[in-house]
């Protein structure tokens, strides 16, 4: 496998505008002539989609929901960043450039952030010609909030539905395009299978999710925009249907994979109530602006929180992280709360929580103030839990939210396949080992709107491949496979539920590769793993038929993948022996328990390469050179 | 580590096995329902318990489990989400029901809304009118700057008040002529507010409009049945500004 990043030289602040004068273009007669198949339309593929028809191409897209509308990014919460310096504070395409590489714990590539900061600006413009109804202040111009991680404040937001506004200015944008006939829609269709002919990404192979039916699409250039692999943890805060299928399919048809280790673990979500628990609820990183982050000093103290006064606090951020404070980035404060818990300070059942307190907020700005701000959060809250946050503190407790890992791509956002493109959460590029809130919006709509529409030119106009049809043995091959797993999951017939084999994996994942992973714990999930997923298949219970909705089978299908997908995240876990981001080797820390990297061995991207069924992925590596950030030991304190 | 009250349900849910198969309610027990669980979870329950015993699970659609992104659709004991002001049924908990308690589970009725399998429906009707006109005709590319248009706070927040639909439609379950007038007026009302979407405000209104009949809802009585079991709270006065873009268009035209 041969990793090019096909990076610019030069002045960092030229690379793009350089490189798009590099690129080839398709004349805009010559455009109508491409098809391009767009796997998902979340914020990434949405907003793709409706702008490589704008320009002319033939798209057709897919989505597993039954509308475009819902796709995972519909749930953002808290904002999307961009360098717009319109509170004057001193933001600066640089300066998010720099916090991005910085939060990303030097582990991404330098062209591809400073790209994504410098697009930034572009997307606010675009998303308020599309009516996007941004917070405003009283003189009519946009609000800004801070988020984790940064000194400035450059995150707009639509109170707490910042990702439902922006996706559905894409999704309008998108069902522009169907109206116009420039985008074929195709929901309740799920990807099972990516086709390379020649050396080439030329397809994919669907189940309609309706009637069973297995089809198969040609095109000259494939998009994967299928969102993150979370919900490999079982429990996420990410939407039930979020899955590794498309892009694990690809990985198997050789596209590598890159950093699958780095999950991105979020600080601040409901903690868990009971086994029956389907998924984990996320309270916006922006409730950090005003709520306070604490537990008790004395272990064990079962006191009520007002009953415990402000000496007896430990509000551990501050302390710890003076200059950030309650807004340190996810992982520090993650590992933090972790921290605090295992030391036998956690609140709440089973001591698996934190507080995260308004009081001082609602004696400082009233209640109304922070009921504009953050008052759908807090009847979420509320409807969760039963508990009212105005008069006690919320719990809440670190879950897995974001996967940082993904395809690995070049700076065109090519795959190591020729033509399989990959945007949004799907791929790995830019934000290393650990996100700061509110860039992933700005990833999937830079991707989406301002960096794909041209790349993908360029292969379009330098592939020159012959046009292919569905006839090809390759389509039916693929095809043929898709089906014969659908008919396995049916005929097992056993005696365990997909979610039952789902939790277990999870919850193995979850304790070894999780907030802190170990040589040892690792090395047992590569035991366990397997023989679970050998299990899963003598074992499971997938009832109905594939001729009509079956929603077990669909799972099933995600189960099965996850079921390897989680072995390769152990395996590159394992093998990065350094804590970097959110991944925190327990073996590898700072006297004073910080992640402690190792520049020397792994300043790389780690790209792994599938070698066929049952034997071990081979791990190649992008080495990340650092040209305009020096490298250093990050620290928010 | 589960912790809460537990009880036992009597659950009545229609089961259907495709488009055109006959539908039925049909009884199932829930038992061991813990008050914290979501109503949907307490399905999860319930469906693995069927899986068990080789029935098939019943069929829903979901996916955020947030109240965001309007998959889950249900009709719960005669109320679209079941009647917890500013609820979907995904973020409906078990505290609010009672130990021993009769639930009904259906899915959404309307003819624009054919029923797929179970409680799921085919709401594509939406999409179809959203694409007849509900966007801002502004291809990516070349917006001015952000802040070059102040747009009052007001608008502003009006504009979101509108936008906050989730597209789930329970407006048009909860109607008796199926009418989707909300959801066709939150959009038009959504982008009217904005100066960007006030160009084409009445070309919008009059094509969604179109669109929606076409579909085979019916027409809007101000029943108001919309307003009170819509997830965001989406006012009927919406429809008053429906009305104004339409009115305004057919006079100019
Ligand atoms: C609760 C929550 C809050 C968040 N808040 C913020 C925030 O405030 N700011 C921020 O920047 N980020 C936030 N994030 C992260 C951000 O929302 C996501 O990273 C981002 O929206 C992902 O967008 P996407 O387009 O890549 O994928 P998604 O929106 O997940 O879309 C994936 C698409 O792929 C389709 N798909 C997947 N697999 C298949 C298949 N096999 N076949 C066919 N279709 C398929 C789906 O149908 C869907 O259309 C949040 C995430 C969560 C979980
Ligand atoms: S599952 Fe998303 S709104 Fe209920």
């Amino acid at each position: 496998m041969k990793l090019d990043a096909r990076c610019p030289s030069g002045p960092i602040e030229q690379r793009w505008s350089n490189h798009k004068m590099d690129m080839k273009l398709v004349n805009p007669a010559n455009k109508r002539k491409f098809k391009i198949i767009i796997v998902g339309t979340g914020l990434a593929g949405g907003s793709a989609a409706a702008t490589l028809s704008e320009l002319g191409y033939q798209v057709d897209a897919f989505c597993f929901q039954d509308s475009p509308r819902r796709a995972h990014s519909i749930a953002a919460q808290g904002g999307i960043n961009a360098a717009k310096n319109y509170q004057n504070d001193g933001d600066s395409v640089q300066r998010l450039f720099y916090d991005t590489v910085k939060g990303g714990d030097f582990r991404a590539r330098e062209s591809n952030v400073w790209r994504l900061a410098e697009v930034s600006a572009n997307i606010i413009d675009q998303c308020v010609a599309q009516g996007v109804p941004f917070a405003r202040e009283y003189g009519g111009h946009l609000a800004n909030r801070s988020f984790g991680g940064a000194q400035v404040s450059r995150t707009f937001y639509a109170r707490g539905q910042t990702g439902q506004q922006l996706l559905i200015g894409a999704y309008q944008a998108l069902e522009r395009q169907v109206q116009a006939g420039g985008v074929k829609m195709h929901t309740r269709h799920e990807m099972l299978e990516l086709v390379v002919i020649d050396g080439h990404a030329r397809g994919i192979v669907t189940r309609d999710l309706v009637t069973g039916k297995i089809e198969s699409w040609a095109a000259d250039a494939v998009v994967l925009a299928s969102g993150g692999y979370g919900n490999v943890f079982y429990l996420s805060t990410n939407a039930k249907g979020c899955n590794v299928t498309a892009t694990y399919r690809a990985f198997k048809k050789g596209a590598g994979f890159a950093n699958p280790c780095y999950t991105q673990i979020h600080p601040t979500c409901i903690p868990v109530s009971g086994d029956y628990q389907s998924k984990l609820t996320l309270m916006s990183e922006s409730l950090r602006n005003d709520g306070r982050v604490w537990v008790p000093t004395q272990q064990g103290d079962t006191r009520a929180p007002s009953q415990i006064p402000d000496s007896e606090r430990d509000y551990y951020l501050e302390r710890k992280y003076p200059s950030y404070g309650n807004l340190a980035p996810r992982d520090i404060a993650s590992r933090a709360a972790k921290q605090v818990c295992d030391e036998g300070r956690g609140v709440g059942p089973g001591g698996r929580g934190v507080y995260l307190d308004f009081g001082d907020a609602i004696k400082r700005l009233g209640a109304k103030v922070i009921s504009e701000r953050y008052g759908n959060l807090f009847d979420m809250y509320t409807t969760i839990t039963g508990e009212d946050p105005y008069s006690a503190p919320m719990r809440i407790y670190p879950a897995v939210h974001y996967t940082m890992g993904g395809l690995w791509v070049d700076y065109n956002l090519m795959s190591t396949i020729p033509g399989l493109h990959v945007v949004g959460e799907a791929n790995f590029s830019d934000h290393g080992a650990n996100r700061l809130g509110a860039s992933a919006l700005m990833q999937g709509l830079a991707d989406g709107y301002f960096i794909l529409p041209y790349t993908i030119g360029h292969y379009l106009a330098t592939a020159k491949q012959p046009k292919v049809t569905t006839d090809h043995p390759e389509f039916k091959k693929a095809a043929e496979d898709v089906r014969a797993r659908t008919t396995r999951f049916l005929a097992i017939g056993g005696k365990r539920t997909v979610a039952d084999f789902h939790r277990t994996l999870g919850a193995l994942l979850w304790e070894k590769c999780g907030m802190g992973r170990t040589e040892k714990g690792l090395k047992e999930l590569l035991q366990e793993i397997p023989v679970l997923r050998e299990e899963f298949w003598k074992n499971v219970n997938v009832p109905g038929s594939d001729a009509s909705l079956n929603m077990a089978l669909e799972n099933a299908g995600r189960v099965a993948d996850f079921l390897e997908f989680g072995e390769l995240m152990v395996r590159d876990a394992l093998d990065r022996a350094e804590s970097c981001g959110g991944h925190f080797r327990e073996e590898f820390q700072t006297p004073d328990g910080e992640a402690q990297r190792n520049d020397a061995e792994y300043c790389h991207a780690s790209v792994w390469e599938y070698q066929g069924e049952g034997a071990t992925p081979v791990r190649h590596k992008e080495p990340l050179n650092f040209e305009f950030v020096e490298l250093q030991t990050r620290s928010y304190k | 580590m589960t912790t809460g009250k537990t009880m036992t349900l009597k659950l009545h849910v229609w089961r259907q096995a495709g488009p055109n198969a006959p539908g039925k309610m049909t009884d199932y027990v829930a038992n061991n329902v813990n008050e914290h669980m979501s109503f949907l979870e307490m399905l999860d329950v319930v469906n693995e318990e069927l899986t068990k015993t080789g029935e098939e699970p019943i069929a829903f659609d979901h996916d955020c489990r947030e109240g965001i992104c309007g998959a889950c659709s249900m009709v719960i004991n005669g109320i679209p989400h079941g009647g917890h002001k500013g609820v979907t049924a995904c973020q409906l908990h078990m505290r609010h029901f009672q130990d021993g308690q009769d639930i009904y589970i259906e899915p959404w009725r309307a003819k624009a809304f054919p029923v797929i399998r179970d409680l799921v429906t085919n709401r594509s009707a939406f999409d179809r009118i959203i694409a007849s006109g509900g966007y801002v005709s502004v291809n990516t590319g070349g917006a001015p700057d952000a802040n070059a248009l102040p747009i009052p706070k007001k608008d502003a927040d009006q504009a979101f008040d509108a936008a906050a639909c989730i597209g789930c439609g329970a407006c048009v379950a909860a109607c008796k002529n199926a009418s989707a007038m909300l959801f066709v007026a939150a959009k038009v009302s959504h982008l009217s507010h904005t100066p960007q979407g006030k160009v084409e405000a009445g070309d919008r209104a009059r094509t969604m409009i179109a669109q929606m009949d076409a579909e085979g809802f019916g027409t809007c009585s101000n029943y108001s049945q919309c307003e009170a079991v819509c997830p965001k709270e989406i006012s009927v006065k919406v429809i008053a500004d429906l009305n104004r873009e339409y009115i305004k268009s057919s006079l100019l035209k």
